[in-house]
């Protein structure tokens, strides 16, 4: 997790650039177009699922893949692909939860510390330490335990355990930029706290939160699966890829390929996040050095 | 590593688990309602709700709720489990052997073979060996560990019946029945860690060879295994043990999942069991021994760090 440090200042002309770089690497532009068939899928997924994704056939349960269901039916005859399609858009939805609550909690934390530096430094460094120190599942499980079982509880979970990490990236970023001198130079010229922070600060630590923010997208989505697969985050009628996994799991003897449909989303999702983010890591850091 | 350094480490875990200690103990006033009826249930009469406030001690001041029960858990008294009526240290410690077996295996696992891969693909960098490793790795960290176990026990023990799908046996029971019981979940559980690790010891190691005392030993004569052995792994392990320091949090964390696979009665079960039947003191009881584990691993981390860098040793 060490984040790209900023030496120069960023201008516009620079962002372009790394746009254009990006667009010219192949893994960055398969995984940004596999999220955003994904994406497409997940909005339309009542024009394109073959199939009502509650529809249960008992007559057709637990069948590998035919014409008919390309991905075969689970334990109550419903239509794994249509199933897959509408999941997709928790798998969106899920991840998107936890990171917004992440960068709400870490960001301004990590701007405080790493630009107030003293007391706040060291009080909100522990609280971070504290929470890395707590086995994030565990954690998550504890609050679910409180409010009760259900997506959203799960996901604003894991978000205050993805928090520190995000903090940690931008207290690093900012006490670099913090030292630099075009800051110093801002603020002699009579800049606003508020101003150097969104016209200076800002934009020079955009690259490594965004790459992390991306990095916990794919976290956020695996510790989702993780959750609905023990019955904890999402409810019935409800699915996401790990509910799908836990009924192919419990079917595993009499139809041992079940797991493999919604096993593999979950791995190119999650893919095609870290791409993403290492891609953006890599072009940003290649651009610096 | 000095003693001073020591002892201020030893302080900092010290006050991380103190911070801990509130969290856990704030869970179960922060739910939601009057906490003795939550716990007591729906159909749980009003005499009822009164003893568990009073036997939790609901009806006393906070303060002194939190440091009546700061000192049973100091004296390592967890409680009494709400839907099994035993005493959750006991419960903590039928369960963690399972637990504690399945990831240090994992971590070994995720140690040798990341460790390995990385050095591999330093050596051979910008071979195909090295793109193969360094895709491998890039795949292993997106597998979802639970899936994975899946995947490994559809060969081993759904089709063929070579190794048990369930279950754990202590090591007692001999070594070859604990390690057929717990090598694929540990694998499993392992696996993500291990691509991690290759990634830093690649990363690491790529640093090292580029340093010029590598090329000053190349320039002597030495090559091969030795060179690797004497200068590269040393030096190129101090950021590894970092990032295994991190993981045995995502380990434990991890290992809830799949305790549930693989069947296993450890920690994570214990928890779930806890979750579903409300049974918020083994909850609390739970998060505060796995706090402990991860405190306790990553002070060993920082001593193993002084003993391998000696540049730390102040």
């Amino acid at each position: 997790m060490t984040s790209a440090v900023a030496t120069v200042p960023v201008t516009r002309r620079d962002r372009s650039t790394v746009v254009r770089t990006l667009l010219r690497r192949p893994s960055f532009v398969v995984a940004f177009g596999f999220l955003l068939l994904l994406l497409v899928l997940a909005v339309t997924a009542p024009l394109v699922a073959p199939f009502d994704p509650h529809a249960q056939t008992l007559a057709d349960r637990l069948q590998g893949p035919s014409g008919q269901h390309l991905l075969g039916t689970d334990d109550l005859g419903r239509d794994v692909l249509s199933r897959l399609i509408y999941a997709a858009r928790l798998a969106l939805l899920a991840p998107l939860i936890s990171v917004g609550v992440a960068v709400v909690l870490g960001v301004p934390a990590g701007l405080w510390a790493g630009l107030r530096g003293g007391w706040v430094d060291s009080i909100t460094g522990r609280l971070s330490d504290t929470l890395l120190s707590l086995p994030g599942l565990a954690f998550a499980l504890a609050v679910v335990a409180v409010l009760g079982p259900g997506l959203v509880n799960a996901m604003v979970a894991m978000g205050i355990v993805f928090a520190p990490s995000l903090f940690r990236v931008v207290r690093g970023a900012a006490l670099d930029v913090a030292e630099e001198s075009y800051i110093e130079s801002a603020r002699a010229i009579g800049c606003s706290t508020r101003r150097t922070i969104w016209v200076h600060v800002l934009p020079n630590i955009a690259a490594p939160v965004l790459v992390q923010t991306t990095i916990l997208m794919g976290v956020a989505l695996l510790a989702e699966a993780s959750l609905s697969f023990l019955g904890l985050g999402v409810q019935p009628p409800d699915s996401s890829w790990g509910s799908m996994l836990e009924i192919a799991y419990q079917n595993q003897f009499k139809a041992p390929y079940g797991v493999l449909p919604a096993g593999t989303a979950l791995v190119l999702t999650v893919l095609a996040f870290n791409t993403i983010g290492d891609s953006i890591r890599d072009v940003v850091a290649r651009r610096r050095s | 590593m000095s003693g001073t350094v020591v002892v201020r480490r030893l302080g900092g875990g010290v006050l991380v688990l103190w911070l801990v200690s509130l969290l856990t103990f704030a869970l179960i006033q922060l739910l939601p309602g009057d906490a003795a009826e939550v716990i007591a249930g729906e159909n749980a009469s009003a005499a009822d709700v009164e003893r568990i406030r009073h036997e939790l001690g609901f009806d006393q001041p906070v303060v002194e709720q939190y440091f009546r029960w700061l000192g049973h858990v100091l004296t390592g008294d967890f409680g009494t489990s709400l839907s099994s009526g035993r005493s959750v240290t006991d419960l903590i410690f039928e369960a963690a052997p399972a637990t504690l077996s399945l990831t240090l295996v994992a971590i070994l696992i995720a140690l040798v073979l990341g460790v390995t891969a990385g050095l591999i693909a330093a050596v051979r960098q910008g071979g195909w060996i090295d793109r193969a490793i360094t895709s491998l790795a890039t795949l292993g960290i997106a597998l979802p560990s639970f899936w994975v176990l899946m995947l490994l026990l559809l060969p081993f023990a759904v089709l063929n019946r070579w190794l048990p799908a369930t279950g754990y046996a202590p090591i007692s029971e001999g070594f070859g029945t604990w390690l057929s019981h717990i090598i694929l979940p540990a694998t499993a559980l392992g696996l993500a860690s291990a691509a991690e690790l290759a990634r830093h010891a690649r990363g690491s190691a790529t640093d090292v060879l580029a340093r010029p005392y590598i090329r000053t030993a190349q320039a002597r004569g030495a090559g091969g295994s030795w060179l690797i052995r004497k200068h590269v792994v040393r030096n190129s392990a101090i950021p590894v043990i970092t990032v295994l320091g991190l993981h045995v949090g995502r380990l434990l964390g991890g290992s809830i999942v799949i305790e549930s696979v693989a069947g296993i009665a450890g920690l994570g079960s214990l928890a779930i069991q806890a979750i579903l039947q409300r049974d918020y003191v083994t909850i609390q009881g739970y998060v505060l021994f796995s706090a402990v584990i991860v405190v306790v691993a990553n002070l060993v981390v920082d001593l193993l760090y002084g003993w391998i860098n000696p540049k730390v040793r102040v």
